[in-house]
């Protein structure tokens, strides 16, 4: 008679998460304004990548035209001292030309695609390596380091080190003790019948800190070094190539992934549903990834998003200092700090990479911000 | 206390050691050899480099360079490879000409940010508040050098005055007052470009502890028995909202090395980060170590300096 149900059944809410997050993103404008310019991002720089990559390509960004260098925007390209195949994509200088007569519109289509691949990588690997020791140290942050494991791996890593140093003869002493000792307590453990250490070892089997100081300290000497400065010299030390830079620019700024993903994790692991987990004899490896990771992995994306602007600016920085990406590639960054030596002559080699660079960077971070207020829990009761 | 203090302090040294190590292998372990800087050199013949690599203690193994350098750090012996000069006085000239710009960067960071950050509390959803968090982002955004070059542009061709460097370049012997003058121009730019940022990311933290401390109880009550809004907001919830931000004194202190090197090469002021960067391009190992190390001790020292304050400020924390 009464189709409305009753209070004594479990009621499902009435949205599913993901709709009540889009109502809540609506009401901020500037969110979704950062969402549309960065889903046009990234179509332009999937674009960009199919368009100027190739044999024979549409937008040539490589094609050097002397006599055309620093033509203005929108300037038509001069028919008479031009092959036809040297002819500008649209058969206009969308946005000029530099001062080798490269067709600015073509660099910044293929710029938009390392930019972006940049920008991902690096955080990618930061995410990684975040979720990673994150994951350790809030899951298996009580167990304990034991005296004679520390002593084992300083003994590894200083017969490796004496080997590449060049004291081979000490270094493989050193390693094969190493070796020797990994491979005794693994036999006294698993094969032999006493199961005991013998005396001598129990003075060094002693509890020493858990892997969670462990981690933690490790953060903390991480975020000793000045970043960029940090990031300047590596690169500077290394040779010039793409991959060293995202690479450099993923292994500086993981901490804050760990820390994000430590403290959810040590919340997390109290809950009912991680013990029922558990009771159930679900591997830690499952819990961890099936149970543990999908409620904990919403600010570590925030703070990706909001990372990836932070590697495009940073990639830009590099470039002014002449230590950005090598030439081959063109990204937004080289090309306006090639384009800052013609700034009264050719203000737009400067502007537009520069606003390119803003836009995309301002919609990044305000999306970021916008998801962050999405998954603040007190926004969404007031709601 | 006392305790806190001394457990902190072991800690701090034990963090510093591990740093010292990490940067030293960091330097040593990268591909290129310092002696190899310019082998098309005429003078630097085999014998030269081997003499430079005695005088640099670059033929002994890697632990006990280690060891050598900074022995010589801390007796002060250390010496730049470029020039030969005492690196810790080398470091303290450039510190030096860094002060001013972090002084007047700093000071207009925490004058700006703290009016700013109210105003959006107070107004929260309103037009300021809004165009207050699209320009914070849009400073956040710009890229530094980007927004250096518009500034410079817009500065010269309105005020027709040289921005670049310390001071004017041949400026003799003027009078106090030009003197002056020229002074505080050169200074201004460079210190509100490294102000920007600080303005931008501190306003929009004072704003969300303002908007913290606004939804409380206390302020609720105060407005509903009719004290005065002006009192509210600046005495009873302005004064609970500051806690955080005197620990915040304390991180400031690494900011005297750190992020300066691409404004201080654009206006090419001779400051500690060009230093850096200087020291970086022609492979100064021993420079940039010491950089590297001053660096993270000012970090742990601002760190230990905010904790302290800390509990001094707010007595429910007892660590």
């Amino acid at each position: 008679m009464n189709p409305e149900p009753t209070l004594e059944g479990p009621l499902a809410p009435r949205k599913t998460r993901l709709q009540e997050s889009w109502h809540l993103l609506k009401q901020n404008r500037l969110a979704v304004l950062g969402l549309v310019i960065f889903i046009l991002f990234f179509i332009t720089a999937l674009i960009g990548l199919i368009l100027t990559s190739g044999p024979d390509p549409v937008f040539d960004p490589s094609l050097v035209r002397l006599q055309e260098k620093l033509r203005p925007p929108l300037s038509k390209p001069n028919l008479e001292t031009l092959r036809p195949d040297e002819l500008p994509g649209l058969g206009v200088y969308l946005f000029g030309t530099d001062d080798l007569g490269r067709d600015t519109f073509s660099r910044m289509l293929q710029g938009s695609w390392v930019s972006l691949t940049v920008g991902f990588v690096a955080v990618g690997i930061s995410v990684l390596i975040g979720i990673f020791m994150g994951g350790i140290a809030g899951y298996f942050g009580q167990n304990r380091i034991y005296f004679d494991h520390i002593l084992m791996v300083v003994l590894l890593f200083a017969g490796g080190a004496l080997i590449v140093v060049g004291a081979s003869s000490q270094g493989l002493g050193l390693l094969a003790l190493g070796l020797g000792y990994i491979a005794y307590s693994l036999w006294t453990k698993r094969i032999s019948e006493k199961k005991v250490l013998p005396i001598w070892l129990h003075v060094l089997h002693k509890k020493a800190f858990s892997v969670d100081t462990l981690i933690m300290r490790i953060v903390d000497i991480m975020l000793c070094f000045p970043s960029f400065f940090l990031i300047l010299t590596v690169v500077a030390l290394l040779p010039a190539s793409i991959y060293n830079i995202m690479i450099v620019i993923g292994l500086t700024s993981w901490m804050g992934a760990t820390r994000f993903v430590r403290a959810e994790f040590l919340s997390l692991r109290e809950q009912d549903f991680v013990t029922a987990a558990r009771a159930l004899g679900v591997s830690d490896f499952r819990i961890i990834f099936r149970h543990m990771m999908p409620n904990a992995i919403a600010p570590v994306l925030v703070s990706a998003t909001i990372g990836i602007a932070t590697a495009i600016l940073t990639e830009a920085g590099l470039s002014f200092l002449g230590f950005g990406v090598p030439p081959p590639h063109a990204t937004w960054g080289n090309i306006l700090s090639d384009g800052k030596r013609f700034i009264f002559d050719a203000p737009w080699l400067t502007f537009i990479p520069g606003f390119a660079i803003l836009i995309v960077v301002l919609s990044f971070n305000l999306f970021g911000e916008g998801l962050r207020d999405i998954l603040n829990p007190k926004l969404r009761e007031r709601y | 206390m006392l305790s806190f203090i001394g457990r902190s302090i072991i800690q701090k040294i034990i963090t510093l050691f591990f740093v010292s190590i990490v940067s030293f292998l960091i330097i040593h372990l990268a591909p290129g050899k310092p002696s190899q800087v310019d082998p098309l050199n005429p003078k630097f013949t085999p014998e030269m480099v081997e003499r430079f690599r005695k005088e640099f203690h670059l033929d002994k193994p890697l632990h006990v360079q280690y060891l050598l350098f900074y022995r010589d750090l801390f007796t002060g012996k250390t010496a730049s490879w470029k020039d030969n000069q005492p690196v810790l006085k080398k470091i303290w000239e450039r510190f030096l000409n860094s002060l001013p710009l972090f002084i007047v960067g700093t000071i207009l960071t925490w004058t700006l940010s703290f009016p700013i950050g109210i105003r959006s509390a107070i107004s929260r959803g309103g037009f300021y508040d809004r165009s207050a968090t699209f320009f914070s982002y849009l400073l956040i955004s710009i890229p530094g050098f980007f927004f250096a070059y518009i500034l410079i542009i817009f500065v010269v061709n309105t005020f027709h005055v040289p921005v670049i460097g310390m001071e004017t370049f041949g400026i003799g012997d003027p009078s106090w007052p030009r003197w002056a003058m020229d002074r505080v121009w050169h200074l201004l730019l460079p210190s509100v470009l490294g102000a920007t940022g600080g303005i931008a990311v501190l306003s929009r933290y004072v704003r969300s502890q303002m908007l913290e401390v606004e939804s409380q109880d206390y302020v609720r009550t105060a407005m509903a028995k009719g004290v005065p809004p002006e009192q509210v907001h600046y005495k009873h919830a302005l004064r609970n909202a500051l806690l955080p931000f005197v620990t915040m004194f304390g991180l400031i202190l690494p900011g005297l090395i750190g992020g300066s090197v691409i404004i201080e090469s654009i206006f090419s002021w001779p400051g500690m980060g060009r230093m850096a960067y200087e020291a970086i391009l022609a492979r100064d190992y021993p420079v940039i170590l010491t950089v590297n190390f001053v660096s993270a001790v000012l970090v742990l020292a601002g760190t230990f300096i905010s904790d302290i304050l800390y509990m001094v400020v707010d007595p429910r924390i007892r660590l």
